[in-house]
Formats: C-alpha cells, structure tokens, sequence
C-alpha cells in the first residue's frame, strides 16, 4: 500500500492549511495519521515510513506519536470498530455483562476482529454519556442504555 | 431559578444555529466585549468569582490576568477550549458541545480578546462526534456572520479559530499534555514553571479553559459580574452542571444554583436510589475525587465546602455508589483506568498505578493478604500531591484512600473470606 | 554565556552552605559532595524532573518542621533555602521509588553487562531499598538489532529517557525514539537496524542499566572492577578527545569516555569508542623481525636493535620519515637519530603546507581559538569547507549545543533557568541561532543550517573573503555573483549581531585558500570588537605536533631519494601508500637499500621494510600529542604486552643509547630533550605529573581495588605469582595497591567513589558537576592569541572556480567510518565502512548520460579503477568526490581531474 495514492495534493494541503500558523511541520503529524486512518482504517508500518517522508521526519517520530494514543491502530481493524466503555459508572451499571454477549456472539475477545474482517471489538474509556450506561460506539454511532436484548438488532445495522 | 448556560438546550441535544443563538440574545456581548478594553473584560470575568470548571477551581479572570500584555510580549497568543472531556463519570461538557455550541465559541472569543489571542483551539475528544458536527458547523456560521476572522464584531481584533480532534488518552485534559498534543506531540505533560500563561502552545503564551467555564463568559459580560454571583448559593458565583450516575432513579445532568447541597441532588433531582438500592457512598466530582458517604449528604456544593469534608467537588458529577456493589471492585476499575492511561513518563505513575490495579484484583479473585492493604496505603502515600510530575497519580489515588478510610471492611472481607462477597 | 553568579545561603538537614544562586537543587547537593539519588537528571542534558528519584524535603521557613516533599533536579536555589536529604519521609519516599522501579526490573545483574558500575545498583543501595513486595507479572519487551556497536536488553529499562534525551535533543539523532505509554513504553527503532547517529556509542554511559550496553566489549566481556585502565587520548582525529582504555589478560576490552571540560566533556564519537579494535587484530606485528630472502623472519630485540644501531651510526644517509600519528616524544627522537635536516614530516607537502598556515595563525596571530568545549558558548558559526560530522564528529556535536544558544535567549528572558531543559527546548521548539554552511556537497550539519552554500573550495574561500569585506571595508574588494552578494551581506550581519561569532574551516579540502579567508574573516571580526573564535579542523591526532617539529614533507623526501640522497630510511608508524601515489612510492622504496619500519600492523610499507620493530599503538604506549587547538595532552598506556611491543620512542631510544647497558631513559627524561631542542613546547612538561610523583609514597594504581585474578592469571605458566611489572614512566602503577583518593587529573584511570560504582562517578571528581576536574582539566594549550601579534590579513585571493568542459575536479568526501586507516580496521566499524563509489552531481551525471550505479572507469594512483557511481545534488557543477582513505582509493593526490566515461550499464 502506497500512502502516495490515498494522499491527494489536496489533503496533503487540507493538513498543512490546518496548521500553517504553526511553526513545525510535525505539527501536523496526527491530522496526517487520522487521514491515512480514514482511507485504510488503520496506519501501517508502511504507511508510517511513507508519511515520514512526506512530513519529512523520521519513521521513529511519526511512530512515538502514532503507538501513544489509543485511537491511532497500528494493528489492522475490521470494517466496524466497537468500543465498548469500561469505566466505572458503565461498570456499576453492568458493563461486563453487555461484552459477554457481544464476546460470545461474536466469538472474539479485545483486541481481535471476526472472520471476513466485520467487526474488532475494543474497550474505550468513558464516553461522557454515565447517565445513560452501559454505552458504547459503533464506527461514530454512539449507542447508549444498553441491554443485552439490544445488542442483536444493533449489530445487525453493520454490515 | 436561573440556567443560563442550559435553557436554551433541546432535549434531543441538536445545536442551536447562529440564527437560533441570536435570538436568545447570543453574540451581544461578543459586540460590547471587543469595546471595552481587553483588561476590563479580564477584570469582570474575575469579579465574577468564575472558577474553572474543569476539576481545578482556579480563577479564570485570575488565570487570564496573567498573560502578558503590552507590545513587547511574544506571540501569537493563544486561546484554547479544553473539550476533551474523558473523566470517568463526567458528561456534563457533551451537552454544551453538542446543544450550544455558539455560547462556547463566544465566550471563547471573548477570552481570546481579553488576552490579546491571534489564534483559538477548541481540543475535542474524538468520541464526540455528535459535537464535532456540532461545532465544525458552529465556526463556519461564525466565520459567516463576522465574529471570527479579520475585525471580530466589526473590530481591529483578528482572531482565527479551528477545530483539533484528539486520537484518544484521557492526559490530553491535562492542559500542559494537550498543549504538546495540539503541537503533535506524545501528550506527556509539562513541567510548571513556566505556566502556560507564559510558556504555552509551542513556547506562546496560552490560556486553556474548560468548555463550562467558557460558556459562562458571554452572560458574565452581557448581564455583569453581580448577576452572576447572585446565582449561586456561595459567594464562588454562577451556577454549576451537576450529574448523577449509577443506581439512582433518574441518572441526568442538571444546571443548578453553585452550592446546592449533595442530598438536594441525589434526591430532588435523581430521584434517590433504584428500589433495593442503598445509598452507600459517592464520588461527588467525577473518577478522581475522594468519596464522601452518608454522613456528608447535607454538604454544599462548591469548591471550598466540598474540600472541607475532605473531597474535592472537580466536574461536579456524581458517581454513586450503591450497597450492592463492591468498592473494591469499584475502585479497581478506577485503578486500571488510571494505570491504563498514564502517559509513562514519571515513575510513582507509571510503575505504582498498575502494582495497585494487580493488587485490587488479587483482592477481587480472592487472593488478598493483610499486607496488601499495607501497600496499597503505602501507594496513597507514594503518589500523593505534588509527588509525581502531573495529577492523575494523585487523583487516581483519592477513591482510593477514601475507600481504605471509609471502607476498611470491605477490604478486610475480602481477604478473609477468599472471595467477593458482593459476587 | 557568562552571567554573574549570584551567590545564595542554603541549609542542608541544619548545616549552612554560601552555594550558587542560578543552579538547581541536585547539582547543588552532588557539587557540594552530599548523596542525592538521580536518574533522568544528567549534567550535560540537564533536568527534566521524570525519574522522581531526587525527592528531598522543602521548609517553608526555620519554624517548618513538617516540609513538603520536593524533587531536587527542578528547585531552583533559593537565598536562605532550608531542605533536607536525610529527613525520614525523604527517604522513604526515594526508598519506595526505587522499589516502584523494581517491580519490573528483571534483577538479571549476574547475567548484565552492567553489573559492577551499574547506576541503578548504586541508587538503589543508596536509598537502602532491598525488599520485594512485588508478587505480580514484570512486563517484557522484545529487544532490536541495532548495529555492531550497540546492545539492547529492553527488560532492564527504568524508563529515565534519558536515551532519547541524548540522542534526539543532544545530538541531533532521529532513528530512536520512545514508543507506546503507560507501563509499556519502549525505547528503540522503528525497525531493526544499524543506529545511524554518530554518537549512538553514549548511549552506554547515558543508560544507568544495562539497556544499551558496548557490543564490542560484550565479545570479550570483563567487569569493571577486573579491567585495567588508563587515562589516555583518542588518535582517530585532531580533536584529541580524552579517553579512558581498559584492558585484561593483553587485549583492549573496550574504550570509555574520560571527562575534560575543556575538550570532549562528557562524551565521544562513534569512532573513537569502538575504534579500537584493531589493536587486538591477530595481524599486530608482535616481534621485530629482518627480510631475508623475500620472507621476514623473527630476530630476538638485542638483535634488531643491534643491527640497526650498525645500518644507522657513523656517517651514514639517512631519512627519517615521521608520523602525524605518533607521539612527540617517538617523532623527536626518530628526529634526533637522522639529525633534523633528514627528518621528513611524512605526509605530503599539500597538506604540510597548509597545517604550517593554521600554526602560523594560530600560534602567531590576535585570534583565539577556543577549545572543543567552548565552542557550544558561540551563538553564530560560519562553517568554510569542513565536513565537520566526519572530519570533526565531536566538534559537530557541540556545534548542534552551540546552535541553541541564540534561541536560548527567549527562555532566559522569561527567566527560564538554562538547567531547565524541557522547558528551555519548549521556547526554543527547532529554532537554531546564525549557521550558515559553505561546504563541497551536502552534510549532515546542513539541517541545522540557516543556510548553505555548495561550491568549489575556491569559491568557498571567496565567499568567506567577501564577508570579511563587508566586515573591514580596508580589506582587498572581493564582490561575487548577486547570490554570492546576498549571502555574504547576511552572514556578515549575523557575525556582527553576534555575542560570539565563531569560524570553523579545515585542510580537508586541501585550500590554503579556505584558511586564509576564515583568518582574514575572524580577524576583521575581532578589528571590530567582536569576540571572535576561530577552529581549524586539521587531519590527524598529531598533526600539530609533528608539524612543530618537522619543516619538510614527504615530497621533499621523496624527491631527495631519487637523487641517491639517502641509503636508509626509518619510517615511523606510517603507510607512505595512504600519503603519496602507488608508483612514486614503490620508486622510493626502491631508492633505499635498507627500509626500517616501525609499525603495529601489517600494510603496503611494511612489505617493503627490510627491518620491522614492533611498536604499541596508543593502548600500548606513553607520550604526548598535540590537539587542534594547540592542546598538548599526554597519553599513558593501559598494559605491558607480554611480547616485544614498546612505545616508538623506547624503540628509537634503545637505538640511540651508547650502550645497551645503560639504564634506560625514561619518558620524562625524553621529554627534557625535547624542551631543550624546542623551548616554545615547555608546556609539555606540566601536562601531567613526573614519573615521580607520589601521594605520599603511593603511586596512582590502574587497577581499582577489586582487581581480581592476579595470583592466578599466569598460573598456567608459573604457578610463582610473578612480581607486577614497575612503571618508570609514569606516576601510575600496574597494580591495585596505590592511592585510593582522587588521584591528579591527568593521570586519573578510572572513576570510583564509594558508593559510586558507575560512569556517574564522575560527580566527585568535579569542582561542581558538569564543571572543571579538581586540579584543573587536562592538557596545555600552546596557542593563545597575542594582542600585539604583527600579522596582517592575507592579501592572495583565488579566482572564481571555472568548470572545465568534460572534466570533474574530484574533491576528497570523508567518512567517519572509513576515512580514518587504523579503526577502518576494527570489525564493527569496517561493517560500516563503505564501499569504494565516485560521486557526481545531477546535472554532470545528466550531461555525460550516467545514471546512479553506473561504473566509471577513472585513472589515479597510476592505474585504471572502475568505481560505481553515486548521485549527489549537493555537489556543485564540475565537481566529483571520491571517499578519502578508504583501502581501494589509498593514496590518491586530491584534488585530481578525471573525465566522466561510463565504461558498462550499471
């Protein structure tokens, strides 16, 4: 995979006009790997090293931002990323039981993506939706008060 | 009873339009802001009494105060929204995001103006999406209209603003790690001194505030700074948005008079406990407070009587605590949360946070010793305030000595009897 | 930058101290000698408050008895400060840090190179920390190949950062970098691979584990306490970086960094850490030997010493060809057998020539050239010519700290103290101050550069002269082209804006052009009142030296041979086919019935010798050389190895001596000699203390107190334990029994303090950390400007280099691994020594229709080559470039014109 391709003139501009009051290029590193992210759902080693090239830093500087937050994947993802929140108010609220089902269902643990790439099940911190827990996100879909009984229909819609 | 920063809000969250936020008055005191000088603006933020919303409580006229002023002073400037709201049990930041958006960029123009600012920031967590849209919509209808761009409301101020989405890690709230993360950086923190009024946004001087601080400027400056005090019960001004979550009857977010007591919310506006539920205690201001329990139902709600009982009030939503939930279990999950997102750069954090979270979870499975308890006491003490080089440690480590104070027992239970007993 | 010290009262657990004002608290405890634990705090990369390891308690006042807890590395020194270090909480808390560490330290130290001068085992018994509480899982990571010089073992990591610090903020590295977060972060490349920053070898020093450690020792691995050391001076470049050498059972375990705050300070170069292989090559010439029917053959040392008395007393011609490599001492008395006026320097006039001019300037002129340390206090540089990363490494090094100085200024007029690093860099962000490059073809300094400058050496020298006239409008006009124009307007500017303007040029491109223009620059400079410095970066470690001492150079010799001038010729520790072309050389062995070679390895002139000595190289030899800067700094040798290999000078003195019978002369004698020929090098005798200095009656032993083995090392031979060898010719001993305090700078072979088992050590033998050695730093320097010197500008000024049609002017392009021959030949560093390639620029490559990986057929040395080529845009129009010294292009004369014919399809 060439990053070259996915990287029109115009979003290489589109990150650099978000960021031309700032002094660095690198700056901009992270728009860059939310680009890459948005055409190929995650960032490769690959894409890493074609990125440094064109921000014209190092592999190693684009990969200490990259492997430091959460929502950047270094890792292949499926078409459909579920994030699960796991912090304290979805906790008291029965979190634990909602990933049971989908782990069952889907027959994947954290971390792993169900054959024919559908779905990659991870946890996410709290959503700031603690009124209505247990929630969680499908791809930008936030889905909130669940229950089990739920989770069928709403996994359905991803295909 | 007033909500100025709520009333307006739909109930399905959809943002109102400039159009709609004009109506109700918005973008007035954007107009009588950029006439007055920008101290002056400064000096009614903090005669307001305004103290950031964010969990700190400094404040805001005070904080902005200390930027430079004058010709010789570096630049740009910067103005920056902390909308990367990711405290656990902390939601009240996502409906001003997502309803209003148009009060949160004018109190951030204003800010930006007080301060000289060429250029502002709203840093929001990527989870938001609905207010990513939100606010992505909210900048270009201001852009439109005037109030953003070269002569803000007909001025000589110039101010652009932009949207930045954070990756992920709970440290971006932290304003010194999301200045580095706004620079592209690994959102580490920062030392301090120097202070971001100072030394900011890429050595700049920079101000940082929190969403439901900003969204109280415009009516400060539009209705003053006595209006304002009035509104709360204490003499810290304003009103506050308080939530509840867990076992209660009706988990919401409230706008209220600053200073309404924890029993007024818990059960006025909760509701009170599901049936079968007693209250056993509650973490008055979001995953990095300490708990409070029964005994302080009756305490105020504001910053310095919230500190008094021995808590801290940060965002002001309520994380209940109920009998038939464990609190070690409770506060283990907390633990991994925090050890989880440390950023890894200072020791007591990086290698204390997971030792307690193994810890918490030994006692979980049943397999817990006396001398545990011995440790995890010792780790309150290892990472306590001013020990480590930010303030997740320490606030990671306020559930976690207020459940060693409050509920000893349950500790002990565990370890005498092997298991959980709430399992 | 020098700011007032503002001094301030400070009590320490009760006790006052008058200290100074502008530091932090650490460096003020550790300067005052007091046991503060530290990891991420460095004192060349400063503070960054990480490790928390350097908690001390704060009193708000004397009535404070409770404190508040406080992380030393980040408090500023206040006046009346009351702190404690040994106050309970304290300790505990510095106690509980360590055991927080060691929850994931896999406490491997049997199995750790590390082990016994290990960081982290001496913090850890400082705090008293020794009880594991810990039960759980220890996070492990995987570890990279990083190259030949560099191992990894990431289990042991303490998460200090102060590797990345080093290499990303320091030294201007980019392929390591720290990954992930929380528990799990990870230092290291993005892939495996070779480290590709020159100084990647501090990485074992900067480590307090054993995370990176020196590969190269690892393949003859011996703990620190079981070495022999001593204090010794890098011979793979000019700059004359002090080092220390540790040897065991005769071979040379590994190279440390030896702190002068004067030259290298804390650190070294690639090249200079993990050169030195090559002196435990099985190729060592190890006994004297004699040519006898085409095959050399072993002769005993009376023997060859005998002989060579015979070949050389009486009236016999004789050459004597010295060394740029060789100490003073082994060159005077090679000097002192041929008598002066058959003494060559033995490199070629071009380069003789131009060293001569950069003594002249510097020993005879206004100008002051700064020592390599002094060089990070500049704020605007102007490089003429030099390819200073590999000519230079470690002047590049503090080049990169001296372009943070401009920039600097913002933090300190924020009041930022320049100890606090984070927050400096912060304001600084990538800024560099004035750096303004006119080089041959790209270098690595170019990305630091406010701009470069790519031309032919002429044009080089013309830009520095038409700066220097826009400085003193007296000076001949010199006016160039519109660009040329601009940027001499600018770089004169930024000079004269300039607290401390500083002018690098060399004899790398072989102009004496380039050196006259960059004296003629700073002397315009210092005529306005500008404190102005001056470096030239010349080839060798005692290029100076032996040019003091030598007047004439090997074409000189080489054409007197011709004309029968002499019979004999004694080469010292030289390969004449790296100096002078293949055919003129083979014709001057040729010219000499006898050939006496004194050398440490085999090469191209010892197959011509007729008599072979085996000398040591600087691991295995005393004596003084003399640095860039003027420096003369005495170098002592690490062991007495078990054959015939003796320094030179005890060679050429045993030749000398009337009588073998005789006691010997010593170094110390050699050097009173060398004083009474050349009174302006007295210096050299106080570089170091006499052969006998005592403390006391004790000498200064080389073996740290724990040395073990002794008794038995030998008892595969003789059970006896024989007596430890004397050494007549220093202070030191080759013992362990001595004196166990500090010893005299200059003769410091390790550093040991109790409790301080580690490279940190260091602390207690500063004044104040990261400051002077007690007792001064060492070495002398001989140049220093002379306010009523009569020397005027340089009048000469080239014409503009015109390409010729057809034809490249091949420059030499240097190598930090390769260009230099000795260490070229140390396994890890030849893995990185290229390949022999002619480089052109695109535009001469496009024109003659060659494309990279061509071969080039190209004539020099007398003989055909074919070389593959290699495309370089830095390269300026009708020039080449050819790697310097490497072994396939030995002895080309540079600089030289070749025609661009492409002999096959890549």
């Amino acid at each position: 995979m060439t990053v070259e391709k996915i990287f029109k003139e115009k979003e290489i501009r589109e990150i650099q006009e978000i960021h031309r009051h700032f002094p660095v290029k690198s700056a901009a590193c992270i728009e860059a790997l939310k680009v890459i992210q948005k055409h190929h759902r995650w960032v490769s080693d690959e894409a890493v090293r074609e990125l440094a090239e064109i921000l014209e830093m190092s592999p190693e500087a684009i990969d200490s931002v990259a492997t430091y937050y959460s929502l950047i994947f270094r890792r292949p993802v499926g078409r459909h990323v579920i994030l699960i929140c796991d912090s304290v108010s979805c906790w008291i609220m029965g979190y634990e039981k909602i990933v049971d089902y989908l782990k069952n269902k889907l027959a994947i643990g954290y971390g792993e993506t169900t054959p024919e790439d559908r779905f990659t099940l991870l946890s996410i911190p709290c959503l700031g939706t603690c009124d209505r827990a247990p929630a969680m996100i499908i791809d930008e879909d936030l889905h909130q008060d669940l229950t089990t009984e739920k989770l069928d229909k709403i996994l359905e819609k991803y295909e | 009873m007033e909500k100025p920063l709520t009333e307006h809000i739909r109930n399905d969250h959809t943002w109102l339009t400039l159009k709609e936020y004009e109506k109700t008055g918005g973008y007035q005191a954007l107009r009588k802001a950029v006439k007055l000088p920008p101290e002056e603006v400064t000096k009614r933020v903090k005669d307001s009494g305004l103290k950031g919303r964010g969990g700190a409580g400094f404040s805001t006229g005070m904080k902005w105060g200390m930027v430079p002023m004058g010709k010789d002073v570096p630049t740009p400037k910067y103005f920056i929204a902390n909308a990367d709201e990711m405290e656990p049990g902390s939601f009240k930041d996502r409906l001003l995001l997502e309803g209003n958006p148009h009060q949160l960029i004018e109190g951030m123009i204003i800010g930006a103006y007080a301060i000289q600012a060429r250029f502002s920031f709203v840093f929001l967590r990527w989870a938001y999406h609905a207010a990513a849209k939100a606010i992505t919509g909210a900048i270009r209808e201001a852009y439109e209209a005037g109030y953003l761009g070269e002569n803000v409301g007909g001025s000589d101020f110039q101010l652009d603003m932009s949207l930045h989405i954070s990756q992920g890690r709970y440290m971006c709230g932290e304003e010194t790690a999301l200045l580095n993360a706004l620079e592209g950086k690994r959102a580490n923190p920062r030392a301090k001194p120097p202070f971001p009024v100072v030394s900011g946004l890429f050595g700049k001087p920079t101000i940082v505030n929190n969403v439901e601080t900003l969204s109280n400027v415009p009516h400060i400056i539009a209705k003053g700074a006595d209006w304002f005090m009035k509104l709360s019960k204490t003499d810290e001004g304003g009103t506050k948005l308080y939530g509840a979550s867990g076992r209660v009857k009706k988990p919401g977010l409230w706008e209220l008079p600053l200073g309404i007591s924890l029993r007024e919310i818990l059960e006025e506006h909760a509701g009170g406990m599901q049936d079968g539920y007693e209250l056993k205690g509650v973490l008055p201001g979001g995953g990095s407070t300490d708990f409070l329990t029964t005994e302080h139902l009756d305490v105020a709600m504001d910053y310095t009587s919230v500190a008094k009982s021995g808590s801290r009030l940060g965002t002001g939503t309520v994380i209940v605590l109920d009998d038939k939930t464990c609190p070690v279990g409770m506060v283990s999950n907390l633990e991994h949360f925090f050890a989880q997102e440390s950023c890894g750069w200072c020791t007591p954090c990086r290698e204390g946070l997971p030792w307690t979270a193994k810890i918490l979870d030994a006692l979980e499975a049943g397999n817990g010793k006396m001398e545990d308890l011995e440790v995890l006491t010792f780790q309150t003490h290892y990472m306590a305030p001013g020990n480590t080089f930010c303030a997740l440690a320490p606030g990671a480590m306020e559930p976690l000595q207020s459940a060693l104070k409050y509920f000893r027992e349950d500790f002990e239970r565990h370890i005498h009897e092997h298991k959980c007993p709430w399992k | 930058m020098s700011l007032e010290i503002i001094m301030a009262k400070v009590f320490i657990d009760n006790k006052a101290y008058e200290v100074d004002g502008s530091k932090n608290v650490l460096e003020t405890c550790l300067s005052l000698g007091l046991n503060l634990p530290y990891f991420c705090w460095h004192p060349a990369l400063r503070s960054v408050g990480a490790c928390r390891q350097c908690a001390i308690l704060k009193y708000k006042d004397e009535g404070d008895k409770k404190g508040r807890l406080t992380i030393a590395c980040l408090e500023s020194v206040t006046d009346n400060m009351r702190i404690s270090i040994e106050a309970p909480e304290a300790h505990q808390f510095r106690a509980g840090n360590i055991e927080a560490l060691m929850t994931n330290h896999p406490h491997d130290c049997p199995v750790c190179d590390e082990g016994g001068e290990c960081h982290l085992q001496d913090m850890t018994l400082m705090t008293g920390h020794n009880y594991r509480r810990y039960s759980f899982k220890k996070r492990t990571h995987t570890n990279q190949y990083l190259g030949p010089f560099i191992n990894h073992e990431m289990n042991r990591c303490i998460q200090c950062y102060r590797c990345v610090r080093f290499y990303k903020d320091y030294a201007g590295g980019k392929d390591l970098d720290v990954f992930a977060s929380h528990d799990d972060v990870y230092f290291g490349r993005h892939q495996e691979g070779v480290l590709e920053n020159e100084f990647s070898g501090n990485l074992v020093e900067v480590c307090p584990t054993g995370v990176f450690t020196d590969k190269t020792l690892k393949k003859h691995f011996t703990r620190k306490w079981d070495l022999t050391d001593a204090p010794s001076i890098c011979h793979q470049c000019a700059l004359g970086c002090n080092i220390i050498v540790s040897e065991r059972y005769g071979s040379i375990r590994r190279i440390l960094s030896r702190f002068n705050g004067d030259v290298n300070g804390y650190f070294l170069c690639d090249r200079g850490r993990f050169g030195y292989e090559y002196i435990n090559s099985g190729k060592r010439i190890q006994t004297p030997s004699k040519k006898q029917n085409g095959t050399f053959l072993p002769i005993s040392r009376d023997k060859a010493v005998q002989e060579i008395r015979e070949i050389t007393r009486g009236d016999k011609k004789l050459m004597g060809i010295g060394s740029p490599k060789a100490s003073l001492e082994s060159n005077f008395l090679l000097r002192q057998l041929v008598g002066a006026a058959n003494f060559y320097a033995g490199i070629p006039a071009a380069e003789g020539r131009l060293i001569q001019q950069v003594i002249a300037i510097l020993k005879d002129g206004k100008i002051k050239t700064p020592s390599l340390n002094a060089v990070k206090e500049y704020d605007a540089v102007f490089i003429l010519g030099e390819d200073v990363t590999n000519t230079a490494p470690m002047l590049a090094l503090a080049l990169r700290q001296a372009a943070k100085n401009k920039p600097g200024e913002s933090a300190r007029a924020m009041k930022i103290p320049d100890w606090n690093d984070a927050a400096v860099r912060e304001i600084v962000q990538e800024s560099t101050g004035p750096f303004y490059v006119a080089t041959a073809h790209a270098t690595k300094l170019d990305e630091i550069a406010t701009q470069t400058y790519r031309t032919h050496p002429d044009n080089i020298a013309l830009l520095g002269f038409a700066v220097a006239f826009k400085i003193n409008n007296q000076l001949p006009e010199v006016k160039g082209d519109e660009q040329t124009e601009m940027l001499a307007t600018t770089i004169a500017e930024a000079m004269l804006t300039a607290k401390k303007p500083l002018i690098i040029a060399g004899t790398s491109l072989y102009s004496e052009a380039i050196l006259q223009s960059a004296a003629n620059l700073a002397l315009a400079l210092k005529d306005m009142g500008k404190d102005t410095g001056l470096v030239y970066v010349v080839p060798e470690a005692n290029s100076i030296g032996l040019s003091l001492i030598a007047d004439q150079f090997l074409d000189r010799a080489f054409e007197k041979a011709e004309h029968g001038a002499a019979e004999t010729v004694v080469i010292l520790e030289n390969d004449l086919y790296q100096r002078m072309d293949k055919n003129s050389t083979d014709v001057f062995f040729q010219d000499h019935k006898n050939v006496i070679v004194l050398d440490y390895l085999h090469n191209s002139t010892t197959q011509k010798a007729t008599l072979i000595l085996p000398v040591g190289t600087f691991a295995e030899a005393d004596g003084t050389i003399i640095n860039n800067e003027g420096r003369a700094q005495r170098f002592y040798q690490v062991h007495i190895p078990a054959n015939e290999i003796s320094s030179s000078w005890k060679w050429l003195q045993r030749i000398l001596a009337d009588n073998s019978d005789l006691p010997a002369k010593h170094l110390d004698e050699i050097i009173d000699s060398l004083i009474e020929v050349f009174p302006e090098l007295q210096a050299i005798r106080s570089i170091a203390p006499s052969a006998d200095f005592r403390e006391g009656t004790q000498k200064i032993p080389r073996e740290p107190h724990r040395y073990s083995g002794r008794t038995a090392m030998h008892a595969d031979r003789n059970v006896s334990e024989s007596k430890p060898p004397g050494d007549p010719d220093s202070a030191m001993s080759f013992t362990m029994e001595g004196y166990a305090g500090l010893p005299p700078s200059a003769i410091t072979p390790f550093y040991w303090s109790p409790g301080w088992n580690s490279v940190q050590a260091i602390n207690k033998y500063q004044i104040e950390v990261g400051g002077p050695l007690h007792g001064g730093n060492p070495g002398k320097r001989l140049f220093e400007p002379l306010e009523n010197s009569k020397d005027d500008y340089f009048k000469s000024i080239p014409s503009p280099f015109s390409p010729k049609n057809g034809e490249c002017l091949v420059l030499p392009l240097y190598h930090i691994f390769g260009s230099e021959e000795l260490s070229a030949q140390s396994p890890g560093i030849k893995e990185r020594v290229p390949e022999p390639y002619i480089c052109l620029n695109n535009t001469d490559a496009l024109n003659a229709g060659i494309t990279e990986g061509n071969i080039l057929e190209i004539f020099f040395n007398g003989e055909k080559h074919q070389l593959p080529v290699r495309l370089n845009a830095g390269l300026p129009n009708g020039v080449a470039g050819l790697p310097k010294g490497l072994q396939g292009t030995a002895g080309i004369q540079f600089p030289l014109w070749i025609t661009l014919d492409r002999v096959n399809n890549g």
